[in-house]
């Protein structure tokens, strides 16, 4: 009994971090590569209703999936033209983005609330799915899953160990050393930015096709801010930030556990990972955690090639 | 390449004031189009839209009832803009004054006298204030980002709201809805003209806009401000304190939502319910944007976005647009406004024809 629920609970865990983890992922490529887009929220929200209204027209899950990636992907070229070729301040257009896109999705998905869609179905790995315990909670889980760890492990590869991983960073901490070297700064930046819009379409597509299948207004309820916080939490590493991403699905799956044994309003429970965000947020911007903070140092700032 | 980008060597004042309407008239086209993809008449559909809201007395009263909160909160909010000070948990600050605000107008619902208005207005700006207080204490003493704090302190004020609503506060006659009961007259912004819903907090806003920009243009405070945002080591060698300006631009801003969800409380609401507003709160850094972060550009923005308010709700009734479509018109202007900003800053110019040198 007891087992049985400790593998529904962690089942539930890494189904509700998924959507932070993809999200986070994708804005630590961005982020590494000294671009700050702060409207990853507004990705998702796009991801996720272009994935659902894909997957009931085309009837094709798969292709939904896909068409997360490029809404996604779609919105972040907006933000990329503004900001890289057109310079504009990337804190204002991040918000912007955000905005557009809780309208944008709305608007798109007005036909669709309400609507139901099958689920994502399990992908089960022949004899290993059946294991007590790890089978159910690691290797019965749908596709999207088992996709955003291995984002994350192609992310930290790419990032470590190819030339181009190294190149971006480069551009992420001295864009102007960069271009003297002779690296393509825009080029690079471009790219990195359409990838955080695609993974954070996908995280949208994980939330609105498998988490909870169907298509809410603002379903992402700030989903997409607390990736962002976890990108610095996890000091803008790739596995640091899976850690945090699973740490807060548990406190989500936490609170709503909580909900039913101790009795307080529910309100105060759903308060819980904002308010975990703030203090984990406190704790690694001070004491002995600030010098292991490794915030690209090109950060945010804009970047003209002088010639 | 005939054309070549090249900076300008000051900022184009006039191009500044203009990239505003151009913003608008692009925004105005992509809705054209916008529209027609919905499948709905764009030509009727914009005149509902944009028309439609100015065409009487009425409905110019209720674009002041709709622009006097967005103006309030989008002049605090300029000032932290300036100096890069990134308030956008405007939504929780108006919460929280109108929480504040909401709890003295209950507490002596029974009482009456001209003392309730005041103190809960002093309630509101001090709950903004002190919601604004947080962020702003973990950025000057820990460094953490403002922007992802005041934002995440913005779900938390709405879920607080809920608590008070749902929970003790809710009405008792109210047949279970989630609302408190109807604020007593003495706790009721006065209207200023029958027939109406413009009320005396309007009256307020715009004296608070006036006296921001005497603030930024006249004092040295505006100076400081200024200086912070745009030259943060000239300021360090100036004096000015970078932290003490975070403070002023997060209390500012914070006492000025906090003052506009009080009036929004006790004005065209007049009681607490889980959503006082359709995201004022965010609708301000727009406009904050819009009127070039000055508060006379502030005033005439606020009206543009109150437009796309009305308008989106009337053309809901006469063409069924879908009422998202304001946020995407909103998010729209921002997304023309700072991309032309770009012609401010550069100019196209005709490349010059290399010289062929005979060797």
């Amino acid at each position: 009994m007891i087992g049985e629920s400790v593998v529904n609970i962690s089942a539930a865990v890494i189904s509700a971090s998924t959507p932070l983890l993809f999200a986070a992922t994708g804005e630590l490529v961005v982020e590494r590569s000294g671009v700050l887009n702060l409207g990853v929220e507004g990705m998702m929200l796009m991801g996720a209703v272009t994935g659902f209204a894909a997957t009931i027209s085309t009837g094709s899950a798969t292709l939904g999936i896909l068409a997360a990636a490029l809404a996604g992907a779609a919105l972040a070229l907006v933000f990329a033209v503004l900001t890289l070729t057109l310079m504009a301040n990337q804190v204002a257009t991040g918000l912007a983005l955000t905005i557009f896109g809780i309208g944008l999705s709305a608007l798109l998905g007005a036909g669709f609330v309400g609507q139901p869609v099958p689920a994502l179905p399990k992908l089960a790995i022949p004899g290993l799915s059946s294991l007590p315990v790890v089978g159910p909670v690691l290797l019965g889980q749908d596709g999207l899953v088992y996709l955003s760890v291995a984002l994350t492990a192609a992310t930290a590869w790419f990032l470590k160990k190819t030339r181009t991983g190294m190149m971006l960073r480069a551009i992420g901490e001295s864009a102007e050393s960069a271009h003297s070297l002779g690296l393509p700064v825009l080029r690079v930046r471009y790219l990195a930015t359409l990838f955080g819009g695609a993974a954070a379409g996908l995280g949208g597509a994980f939330l609105s096709l498998s988490y909870t299948p169907m298509w809410m207004e603002g379903m992402t309820s700030g989903r997409g801010w607390i990736a962002l916080a976890l990108v610095v939490f996890g000091s803008w590493r790739p596995w640091r930030v899976l850690a945090g991403a699973y740490l807060f699905g548990g406190v989500t799956i936490l609170q709503l556990h909580a909900q039913g044994i101790i009795d307080l309003p529910a309100q105060v429970f759903s308060m819980l990972p904002y308010l975990a965000t703030i203090a984990v947020l406190t704790v690694i911007s001070s004491g002995h955690w600030r010098g292991r903070l490794t915030a690209p140092a090109d950060l945010g700032k804009p970047f003209r090639p002088s010639v | 390449m005939p054309f070549k980008v090249e900076p300008r060597a000051e900022t184009s004042r006039a191009v500044v004031y203009a990239t505003p309407v151009l913003a608008v008239l692009l925004t105005v086209i992509s809705g054209y189009f916008l529209f027609l993809l919905l499948g709905l008449s764009p030509a009727k559909t914009l005149y509902h839209f944009l028309v439609s809201p100015t065409l009487s007395f009425y409905g110019w009263s209720e674009l002041c009832v709709k622009a006097g909160p967005l103006v309030l909160i989008a002049t605090g909010l300029a000032i932290g803009f300036r100096a890069n000070v990134w308030n956008i948990g405007a939504e929780g600050q108006l919460t929280l004054g109108a929480i504040a605000a909401g709890g003295v107008a209950l507490a002596f619902w029974n009482d009456s006298g001209l003392w309730i208005l005041p103190l809960m207005c002093l309630a509101g700006i001090l709950g903004g204030m002190i919601y604004a207080a947080i962020p702003a204490f973990l950025k000057t003493r820990f460094d953490v980002s403002e922007i992802l704090t005041s934002l995440m302190l913005t779900y938390v004020a709405t879920l607080g709201l809920g608590i008070l609503v749902y929970g003790p506060w809710r009405d008792p006659q109210g047949y279970n809805f989630p609302q408190t009961r109807m604020f007593s007259d003495s706790a009721l912004l006065p209207l200023i003209l029958d027939g109406t819903r413009m009320h005396v907090g309007i009256l307020v806003t715009l004296f608070v806009a006036v006296a921001a920009w005497i603030l930024m243009t006249r004092a040295v405070i505006g100076f400081q401000v200024k200086v912070v945002g745009q030259a943060p080591l000239a300021a360090r060698f100036g004096g000015f304190s970078g932290k003490r300006t975070v403070w002023l631009s997060f209390l500012l801003s914070g006492g000025a939502s906090g003052l506009a969800g009080t009036f929004e409380a006790a004005g065209p609401v007049g009681q607490l319910v889980p959503h006082l507003t359709p995201g004022y709160g965010f609708t301000a850094i727009i406009v904050a944007f819009l009127g070039r972060l000055h508060p006379l550009g502030i005033i005439a923005a606020g009206f543009l976005m109150a437009i796309s308010y009305n308008g989106g709700e009337i053309a809901q009734v006469e063409d069924r647009l879908p009422q998202a479509a304001t946020g995407v018109f909103q998010g729209m202007l921002l997304f023309y406004l700072l991309a032309c900003d770009f012609l401010s800053r550069y100019r196209l110019r005709r490349a010059a024809r290399r010289e062929v040198t005979p060797s």
